[in-house]
């Protein structure tokens, strides 16, 4: 017959209060209603008035971020953004960005003074509802090949974990390991 | 006796354990004086700030005092849900916010009570909420509680089920 000493039988139980605990606060979250399904069209005039439209895309791995000037996470995981198109970009990465600033201008100048080399246009209410209700920033999706959302991230998010799964996303993902190279 | 001490203490651990998990969620943790300082959501004293479910059954019950809401953050945010009754009086982030919320608030009598949310993003990241909790200070507002929202509208007032309205 096993025996559990009191610390072994503490030290579980405290585990077990962390997790239960933390599962009933605010960070608990819910599954994505768009997930697995197409992601929803669009058309809009980007920032530098070119026509951006979502479907143009299919076959390339879309990155689509939600953000705003106000939004201090956002400009945080931007340059990585930047980073990731211009890395991924000839693996067939587009990075989209939508602001859901009220003003135009402050998004035009942060998009100059980030650098940022992907289409940015401006969201509104109706883009937000469209993708399930946008009611906090940051919010990523990835959008697989074939225009299903993979993958969708709120708030502030570890950036290695978007970066894993959109590699997985990528054409000609190699998996490395005992038996492959 | 070695499996009563066992339970014992692992009852106790699993209590403490989960008390101080949940405890952390349901209020912002005290910050360094940087993280305090004013135009931070930290500064703002624990004591003005209600939760989702409280202001969630005070709006719902009949027969007691409702507050004056206001969103304070995003005007794009507020377009696409808002608590139900509440009013648009940003961003506070800007001067121009401030003056509007100002002008907003003039003829409202000082003790009225008042609750203010913003839920953009993160608390601790919230560039709108203290600002807007200044000016109120400011203005001589002296019952304003404001809405703490740990990580944003959608996950701390949406997500949960609380009705919202949609429009300008």
């Amino acid at each position: 017959m096993r025996h559990f000493s009191p610390r072994r039988f503490a030290l579980l139980y405290s585990l077990l209060g962390m997790l239960v605990g933390a599962g009933m606060t605010p960070m608990a979250f819910a599954a994505s209603p768009l997930l697995h399904k197409r992601a929803p069209e669009f058309v809009r005039t980007d920032l530098n008035r070119k026509r951006m439209d979502l479907k143009t895309y299919r076959g390339k791995v879309v990155l689509l971020n939600f953000w705003a000037t106000w939004c201090a996470p956002c400009q945080i995981e931007m340059p990585s953004f930047v980073a990731w198109q211009k890395k991924y970009g000839p693996r067939g990465l587009q990075v989209i960005g939508i602001s859901m600033d009220d003003d135009p201008a402050s998004a035009r100048d942060l998009y100059r003074k980030l650098k940022l080399n992907y289409p940015v246009a401006m969201g509104d209410e109706k883009l937000g509802q469209l993708y399930g209700g946008i009611f906090g920033l940051p919010e990523t999706f990835l959008i697989d090949r074939h225009g299903r959302v993979s993958a969708e991230y709120q708030g502030e998010t570890d950036l290695k974990s978007i970066e894993t799964q959109l590699q997985t996303l990528l054409p000609n993902h190699r998996k490395i390991g005992p038996h492959y190279r | 006796m070695n499996r009563r001490l066992m339970m014992r203490s692992g009852m106790t651990a699993f209590f403490v354990s989960f008390a101080f998990q949940f405890a952390q969620a349901q209020f912002p943790a005290s910050g360094t004086s940087a993280a305090t300082q004013a135009g931070s959501a930290l500064s703002i004293p624990q004591a003005q700030l209600i939760q989702p479910e409280v202001l969630n059954q005070l709006l719902r019950a009949t027969g007691t005092e409702k507050p004056l809401v206001l969103q304070v953050g995003s005007h794009v945010l507020y377009a696409e849900a808002h608590i139900p009754g509440s009013e648009y009086a940003g961003p506070g982030s800007q001067q121009a916010g401030l003056e509007a919320l100002k002008s907003r608030m003039t003829s409202v009598p000082r003790k009225d009570f008042i609750v203010i949310y913003c839920g953009c993003c993160p608390w601790n990241h919230c560039p709108n909420i203290a600002p807007a909790f200044t000016k109120l200070q400011e203005m001589g507002f002296t019952n304003v509680k404001v809405l703490y929202l740990a990580d944003n509208f959608g996950t701390n007032w949406v997500g949960k089920g609380y009705p919202v309205e949609r429009g300008r």
